[in-house]
């Protein structure tokens, strides 16, 4: 890996001064030593989400190393970090959503509230009715708007009448602030929206099941500024009354929306602090290295 | 001109004229494809085409009751006894007089068919007012005749008749006692010794019960089968293993699977041969392979994307698989299968093994009766001696293609009409 690197850096040293100075500074990042443990405040007072020591496996491969941390109540907390740093990985163990891949192990304590979350005896049903997850990929059902997001609260039994369905479907379509474009044609299909519309359907989807906890996998990675700034208000709304983690690439996002970031660096979580601070003041070097732009 | 642009302009031509060369080649073997196609294809309706219709001669034919043994009309007992041979003999003699030696009166017997009996008797039985009387009525014609007269003028002198029976039937012609039908029965009576009575109706039904029980067994094992490999069982050897086999069995030459239903079906449980079931169950075996392999296809195009938000709402496994994956899946395994029951139609080989190669004159009233199918009655008349079941083969051959063709452009129609977007 390293080796190719250099090459790579050699061969771009013919056309590009500027370049060699940052990869120099990049490999001298490369180590800068991990802390002990995670610098800042990791840990809150009655955390909704309670992580300790979680390590993550794929096989052989060690995804995340000794994780801990705290998600507050009514908290929007942003993961970022560099690609392969581990956080999308961290984010689907908490719904167990890693447990479609046969060969992903979860070790360490996670709590939901008082829940474990891997405990034999929960069903995982159960679990992903209260931590629900919105995708990077906008991933509409290929049904109608109504069905898109009606189908959760079906699933679980959540309205016994049409009449209920329907105003958790208006409810929640409201909530995600697409009622106004999207109620003159509820039964056509979700499929025909546009990327920013489809994630909002996807949210709506997420939230018609009233979860605890709302888990977002690089939400507008795949949508324009519009639609992003649209997602991001939404966001903020939505923590009034949700608990919100998002994983996202992008630091802008992660400054304007969340109240603490954390920052992961190759699968071990480096710095929590509230975002501010991470953006302003960052307490580790990796952290500030990241966030400045030096790598990433 | 930099040096560049000129060494590119050059290589450009080139490129091009490569292009060009591979686009040559595709059309080509596209229009060796074609020709192939419309060789085949004005073969068989050249030949075929002429069996569609069959000819009927007209006769003056008394009913006469003591000739035909029938004192009531009405009564369908005695109707079954009659002699209706005798009055159509009669009917030739009165048309041909002076016909007087044996073998003569034999060659001038043999212009109608053995079957214009039956057209009598239900002619009869349709209006018992017209025994006794004396009626002009049309009559099946014999093959050979039906042949010659199908025959076009130059070739006549070549036809395989006698020199007396070419001129009684150019006289009937003359008369226009001599007309050409279209040919119903073709499609309604079952297999005969007699080309002009000989029909495709009990191979086709025959065909449909043994479709009918290779679909309702294969499309839910096999889809069973796929949705199991694909969404539930573990990645291990095992699963490999049964993978590998799976698509062995695909390649398995189809006469293999014809000795396993003889071997297992009738061996050792004794189920009946000839029979649709039996041979719905060995064309079962060999659909299968080809329903699970494309089903597994159509459900590996589901997005995972689509799972996972199911999943992540909290659907049980079995529930994304209804919901979701099999709805979306379900156009391609149609597709799939029904290529697969076109297979099957037209399958010859492992059904010849285990008796449907049967002569079965009678249609088959359910998938228990013996029966042939489609593919089989060509077989089995293009091994007939009798030169009017040259033509009989092809039309049997042009149903068959259309059949194909129907059950083929179904596959697409479907898969165009329920392909979705995500």
């Amino acid at each position: 890996m390293d080796t190719a690197r250099e090459l790579d850096n050699r061969n771009r040293a013919d056309d590009d001064a500027a370049k060699p100075l940052i990869d120099v500074e990049e490999r001298s990042m490369q180590d800068t030593p991990y802390p002990e443990k995670t610098v800042g405040k990791p840990f809150v007072d009655a955390p909704k989400m309670k992580l300790r020591h979680v390590n993550v496996f794929y096989a052989d491969n060690q995804a995340i190393h000794d994780v801990s941390l705290d998600i507050g109540k009514n908290e929007v907390i942003s993961l970022i970090g560099p690609s392969g740093c581990g956080k999308s990985t961290f984010l689907r163990s908490l719904n167990r959503m890693n447990d479609t891949i046969d060969i992903c192990r979860v070790k360490g304590e996670l709590h939901l509230d008082d829940q474990d979350l891997y405990d034999p005896k929960l069903d995982v049903v159960e679990l992903r009715a209260r931590v629900g997850m919105v995708f990077q990929k906008p991933n509409p059902f290929p049904k109608s708007i109504y069905d898109n997001v009606a189908y959760g609260p079906r699933l679980h039994g959540l309205a016994d009448k049409k009449y209920d369905l329907d105003e958790i479907v208006e409810n929640s379509l409201r909530s995600a602030g697409l009622w106004n474009e999207v109620k003159d044609r509820l039964h056509s299909s979700g499929t025909g929206l546009s990327g920013g519309q489809q994630q909002r359907l996807c949210i709506a989807r997420t939230i018609a099941v009233s979860p605890e906890v709302v888990l977002m996998d690089e939400p507008c990675s795949a949508l324009d500024p519009i639609a992003t700034a649209k997602i991001e208000e939404l966001i903020d709304e939505l923590s009034e009354s949700y608990t919100i983690a998002i994983v996202t690439h992008s630091m802008q996002q992660a400054a304007r929306v969340s109240h603490r970031t954390a920052y992961f660096h190759l699968g071990r979580l480096i710095e929590v602090n509230d975002t501010e601070t991470v953006f302003t003041k960052p307490e580790h070097e990796l952290t500030e290295a990241y966030i400045t732009g030096r790598f990433g | 001109m930099s040096e560049t642009t000129a060494k590119v302009r050059k290589s450009l031509a080139r490129r091009y004229r490569q292009e060009k060369r591979f686009q040559a080649y595709g059309i080509l073997s596209i229009g060796v494809g074609l020709l192939a196609l419309l060789i085949l294809f004005t073969d068989i309706i050249g030949k075929g085409h002429s069996a569609f219709f069959e000819h009927y001669i007209q006769l003056e034919i008394s009913l006469d009751r003591d000739v035909l043994g029938v004192d009531d009309a009405s009564d369908d007992e005695q109707l079954n006894y009659a002699n209706f041979g005798g009055v159509i003999k009669e009917a030739l003699r009165e048309r041909f007089p002076g016909v007087d030696d044996r073998q003569q009166q034999r060659q001038l017997y043999a212009l109608v068919s053995s079957g214009a009996s039956y057209n009598l008797r239900d002619e009869l039985k349709a209006d018992p007012s017209l025994l006794g009387g004396t009626r002009n009525l049309w009559l099946l014609a014999d093959d050979d005749v039906d042949l010659y007269l199908k025959t076009p003028e130059k070739k006549r002198p070549e036809a395989r008749l006698g020199d007396q029976q070419k001129q009684w039937i150019e006289d009937l012609e003359a008369a226009g006692d001599t007309e050409k039908r279209f040919n119903a029965s073709f499609f309604s009576h079952g297999d005969s010794r007699e080309p002009e009575l000989a029909g495709i109706g009990s191979a086709i039904v025959g065909s449909f019960f043994t479709m009918i029980v290779t679909l309702c067994l294969s499309f839910p094992i096999g889809v069973a089968a796929a949705i199991y490999l694909e969404e539930f069982a573990p990645r291990n050897k095992f699963t490999d293993f049964i993978e590998v086999n799976i698509n062995n069995l695909a390649a398995v030459p189809s006469i293999i699977f014809g000795l396993l239903g003889l071997a297992i079906f009738i061996n050792l449980f004794g189920l009946p041969r000839s029979v649709p079931l039996l041979g719905g169950l060995v064309l079962t075996l060999m659909t299968l392979p080809t329903i699970i392999i494309t089903s597994r296809a159509a459900i590996k195009t589901v997005p995972p994307s689509v799972r996972e938000g199911a999943l992540a709402l909290g659907a049980s496994k079995m529930q994304v698989v209804l919901h979701h994956v099999l709805p979306l899946a379900l156009p391609g395994m149609l597709t799939g299968s029904i290529i697969g029951m076109a297979q099957a139609l037209g399958e010859t080989a492992p059904l010849l093994l285990i008796g449907m190669v049967a002569f079965i004159v009678d249609i088959p009233g359910g998938p228990t009766d013996p029966a042939t199918v489609l593919p089989v009655q060509i077989y089995l008349w293009a091994d007939s001696p009798e030169q009017s079941f040259v033509a009989m083969t092809s039309a049997a051959i042009m149903v068959l293609l259309a059949f194909l063709i129907t059950m083929n452009t179904l596959a697409v129609v479907l898969r165009k009409r329920l392909e979705r977007r995500w």
